[in-house]
């Protein structure tokens, strides 16, 4: 399991972000640091306070319920 | 693997902007310079812009030269490169201009400051801005134009047919004003206006000029450039030619930087639009205070 990065994420750029695939909407996951996109199925890394919003960066969302 | 609309290698453009990231202080006058005058241009408006993107921030260099007086408040400084996005601090957020991760009718303007000539589908990256804006949002933005290091390209270009009898693309091709007046047109901005300006750098000699480029984080990212490195008699050839033709009195050589500045709104119901043809309410005539002399043609339908 990977350690969560220390920083964590802006809540401003929370009210702005979206998936870049789909622009849905995205969920702050806090314990794993990600933010995650049910629709695109993504989950993308926040490294450092940055968010990675690069689709080939992201990680598949395993098939089972996310919840 | 390439299809016709992809001309540049993304991922290239990502690694040379990551590894130009850590010393980028010596090589960002450029970008300092054209922020400045974006920044200038914003300072010009009469509205403030209290959510705001740096679209492509580079090492941050906009968000130095903005002055108080664009009422920004919240500046999200975006960039493909991790490590740029790091080194700009604040609001950083690593992302790809191709597909932008902003809410629709998100920000008040998305600026962009000599960022954009590295995006394949420039036509598709306008119209995602144009939904990211709030209605009557501001684009503002310069990116390189068709002028830029033209020296350099002919001189690699005659070189390499020269000494190896044949051609890889070496410098980027760039946008030009018309045609990205249209783009902003059809990817439904509102009372786009374009413009265009030349800076010319001298350099002591052109192999200064490309070790700046690579110090940009600018070098060539062409998806069909040849793999490898030119090889090296034809890169002296080139540097040879670029001193013979251009070279100055004082022995240094110009390089041109054209930048071409987009400037356009998401539509509101407040802009001003062309009336509908036959809505007048007062006569032309009674206005120039002269006699109408009918044609026996109405006006409008039929």
């Amino acid at each position: 399991m990977p350690q969560p990065s220390a920083a964590a994420i802006d809540p401003k750029l929370l009210d702005i972000l979206v998936c870049p695939l789909t622009k849905g909407p995205l969920k702050y996951d806090r314990e794993h640091n990600e933010l995650i996109s049910e629709k695109g199925g993504l989950a993308y890394p926040i490294r450092d306070g940055i968010p990675i919003m690069l689709i080939d960066e992201a990680r598949p969302l395993d098939e089972g319920p996310a919840a | 693997m390439s299809d016709q609309m992809t001309v540049f290698d993304r991922a290239t453009v990502r690694r040379h902007r990551d590894r130009a990231a850590a010393g980028l202080d010596a090589f960002d006058f450029l970008f300092r310079e054209s922020a400045h005058r974006l920044a200038d241009r914003l300072d010009d408006m009469t509205r403030t812009f209290p959510v705001a993107l740096d679209l492509g921030c580079h090492g941050g260099e906009l968000a130095a030269a903005l002055s108080p007086k664009t009422g920004i408040e919240t500046l999200v400084q975006a960039d493909l490169s991790p490590a740029m996005a790091g080194r700009a601090g604040g609001l950083a957020v690593t992302m790809d201009e191709e597909f932008l991760p902003f809410a629709q009718g998100s920000l008040d303007a998305v600026l962009s400051n000599l960022s954009l000539h590295w995006v394949n589908d420039l036509p598709g990256a306008l119209l995602q801005i144009r939904h990211a804006l709030k209605p009557d949002g501001l684009f503002l933005a310069g990116v390189l134009g068709g002028e830029t290091l033209h020296e350099l390209r002919h001189c690699l270009t005659q070189a390499e047919v020269e000494v190896e009898g044949g051609l890889s693309p070496r410098v980027s091709p760039f946008a030009d004003g018309p045609d990205l007046g249209s783009l902003l047109q059809r990817a439904g901005f509102a009372l786009p206006v374009v413009d265009s300006e030349i800076i010319t750098v001298r350099y002591e000699n052109p192999l200064k000029l490309l070790s700046d480029l690579r110090g940009m984080g600018e070098s060539n990212a062409i998806a069909e450039r040849r793999k490898g490195f030119m090889r090296r008699a034809t890169l002296m050839r080139a540097m040879q030619m670029y001193m013979d033709e251009f070279g100055g009195d004082d022995g240094r050589v110009p390089a041109t930087f054209h930048i071409i500045w987009m400037h356009a709104w998401a539509p509101h119901e407040s802009q001003q639009k062309p009336l509908r043809p036959g809505s007048a309410s007062a006569r032309l005539a009674d206005a120039l205070n002269s006699e109408e002399i009918g044609l026996g043609v109405k006006p409008g339908r039929d």
